[in-house]
This record gives structure tokens, C-alpha cells and sequence, in this order.
């Protein structure tokens, strides 16, 4: 059993675990599964500067932050307990590509080669930390949620400007993916 | 806007949800007071969440660069199967009136469009796939031992500030 909790998990499990948490949440209290405003109440918490966006009771979202910390543990207890021991299975035609990027290290959910802290102070780093994680925290917030509020609760409650947000998500990644990380990687 | 002169607590209450409500999905228009320990169920969905993040390697940069050089369907696999489950889960909850486990009637409110979704989604697209992560994963990454990742966290909510400070000018 443990075996099998370790090797890694089939889409379809993960995809109905994940849907479930939509009415999990909802009934457990009337909430809405988005995970992206988290980080909108740790600015109303911690630093609100009198900007009117941050002005707003933020202890009444404090469920929200709860939830983040649980996601941390549970990565941190998949850590410790679940780990895969072996290497990830990668599709052979993105494994050449990430070949030409210098990046070959599969031990890990995360290539080493860029996801360490050695590379914090290099424009490696400040591209793939500082910069990516910028554009993913206004990007969500300017258009009001990401992955989980928009394209799992969005779709799910078939709110149309969901699924205007969701293909603009995907024509970014895959711009992103295409164009802009091979020419990255040119200049690195 | 927020008023300087906030006359009945009904009012202010009235603004605050406004306010809370623009740009996020996950308000909160629970009229209940709990006490915080309260909040510990929703740690404990946020745990198991987390653990299928990893398990099914939902968080790792690899998967998301298959998903976006169309080589795995895996994410989309997840993503597709996570929308029926919760689209087929929220009709139940309206059709049979389903509440919460405190009684109180489900509500969800409907999403207005405005330009900010594209704009920001394009935006948030592109970090999508140089970090390898959407808000949710950051943190369990995180847990999972790339303590870098905490700097990628930070950046993100400097990110969301510059947006709520820079909001009026930014064309929605």
C-alpha cells in the first residue's frame, strides 16, 4: 500500500481529489476554493499602506491563509513519508528540449540545475525566481485568481470571464514555454 | 471607494465585502462568526490538497513544460477531471439545496468580466511557465524542500501589492 501511495499518482485520482475540495470547502463553510487571494490578505495583513485594494477585514479571509499553510504541510509530509525514490518519467521529445537548455537532473519534482540557492544571486535566478514569481503574483491578482478560483471554481460554476481568464493563462504558457524560455536560456 | 465618513456598521460591512470582492474569487460572505481554531478544517483540506499537489507532480516544473510544449496530458488530464468533479459537485449543491454543515445556505456569486482577465492572465501565463508554478504549488514546494522557492513567494506578493497599488491606472 505504501508502495503504491509512493510511486506517483495517477491524473485522474489528483483530478477528482482536486475537484472535490470545491464542494468540500463549500459545505465545510460557504467558501470558495481560490488560492491566489492568499496573497492578497498576507499584503492586507502586513503591509495594507493605505491602498484601498488592501483595506478590507482580511481576518474574515484568515480560512484562506489556513488552507495555504495546510498545502505547505502537505507537501512538506509527502516529503518526509512519500517520497518517490525514483527519477520523474519525462516524455522524450521535452527531454531533448530541456537537453539543449543544459537541463539533463531528474532526480528531483524541480531541476536542480536552476531551483537551488546557489543561482539566487545570478540573472538566473532573478529571472526564474524574481521575475517569474512577480508576473504569477500581479498577473493572478489582475486577473482576479488563477488555476484553482478561475479555472477549477470559474469553469466548474460556468462563469464565462473564467474561461476568458483561462485561455489567456494558456496562450501566456504557451508563449512562455516556446518562445521565451528558449531565448532565456540562449542568453543565460 | 471607501468613505472617510462611515455612518451604520451595516454600511461599513457593505464596503468591506465590496472591497474584498473585487478582483477574487474566494470571498467569503459567510454571515458566521467562529471562533479562529475554527479554521483548523480548512489546514486540514489544505494538507491533503498539498500531498496530491506532490504525489501527482502537479507542482513540478517538468510537468508544466510537457503541458505547455503539448507533449503529456497529464496536467490537462488533471485540470479537466478536477472542473467535471466540481462542475457536477456545485449542481448538486444548488439543485438539492444542499447546506453547510452550520445550516447556512450555499452562495456563489457570478464573476464579471473586465479586460484585467486577459491582460493579467497573459501575464501570469508567462510566469506560469518560467517558475513552474501557479500560487497554489508555490507553497507546496516549498514544503517539499526548495526553500528557493520562499523567494519566488515573497516575489509574488510583491507582485499582487504593485498591483493593488498601481490598480486605478491599469486599464480594466
Amino acid at each position: 500500500m505504501l508502495e503504491l501511495l509512493k510511486s506517483p499518482w495517477h491524473w485522474s485520482v489528483a483530478g477528482v481529489m482536486i475537484g472535490l475540495t470545491v464542494p468540500i470547502l463549500l459545505i465545510l463553510g460557504n467558501k470558495k476554493f481560490g488560492i491566489s487571494s492568499s496573497l492578497r490578505h498576507v499584503c492586507a495583513a502586513c503591509l495594507p499602506a493605505n491602498i484601498s485594494f488592501f483595506k478590507y477585514d482580511w481576518k474574515k479571509e484568515s480560512w484562506n491563509l489556513f488552507f495555504v499553510v495546510g498545502v505547505f504541510l502537505g507537501g512538506f509530509l509527502a516529503h518526509l513519508f512519500l517520497q518517490n525514490p525514483q527519477d520523474m518519467q519525462v516524455t522524450e521529445s521535452t527531454k531533448a528540449v530541456l537537453a539543449s537548455y543544459g537541463i539533463t537532473d531528474y532526480s528531483q519534482l524541480m531541476p536542480t540545475e536552476i531551483f537551488a540557492w546557489k543561482n539566487l544571486f545570478t540573472l538566473k535566478g532573478f529571472i526564474f525566481f524574481v521575475l517569474g514569481g512577480f508576473m504569477v503574483g500581479f498577473g493572478t491578482r489582475y486577473a482576479g485568481g488563477c488555476t484553482s478560483g478561475h479555472s477549477i471554481m470559474g469553469l466548474a460554476n460556468l462563469q464565462l470571464p473564467s474561461l476568458i481568464a483561462t485561455i489567456s493563462f494558456m496562450v501566456g504558457g504557451f508563449i512562455s514555454a516556446n518562445v521565451l524560455l528558449p531565448l532565456i536560456f540562449k542568453l543565460l | 471607494m471607501i468613505q472617510n465618513t462611515i455612518e451604520s456598521p451595516e454600511i461599513e460591512e457593505i464596503i468591506n465585502t465590496d472591497t474584498r470582492h473585487t478582483d477574487a474569487m474566494c470571498t467569503n460572505e459567510s454571515a458566521l462568526q467562529h471562533p479562529w481554531w475554527y479554521n483548523f478544517k480548512y489546514m486540514a483540506v489544505g494538507i491533503i490538497f498539498g500531498i496530491v499537489f506532490i504525489k501527482a507532480e502537479i507542482i513540478s516544473w517538468f510537468r508544466i513544460q510537457e503541458m505547455f510544449q503539448l507533449t503529456s496530458f497529464h496536467m490537462y488530464g488533471v485540470i479537466g477531471t478536477a472542473v467535471v468533479v466540481g462542475l457536477i459537485s456545485i449542481q448538486l449543491i444548488k439543485r438539492l439545496n444542499i447546506k453547510s454543515i452550520y445550516g447556512e445556505k450555499i452562495t456563489i456569486d457570478n464573476k464579471e468580466f473586465n479586460k484585467g482577465q486577459i491582460y493579467g492572465g497573459l501575464i501570469f501565463g508567462l510566469g506560469w511557465a518560467i517558475t513552474g508554478a501557479c500560487p497554489g504549488p508555490l507553497f507546496a514546494q516549498i514544503g517539499n524542500g526548495f526553500g528557493v522557492i520562499a523567494i519566488t513567494l515573497l516575489s509574488a506578493i510583491a507582485g499582487t501589492w504593485v498591483y493593488g497599488k498601481f490598480r486605478d491606472k491599469l486599464p480594466h
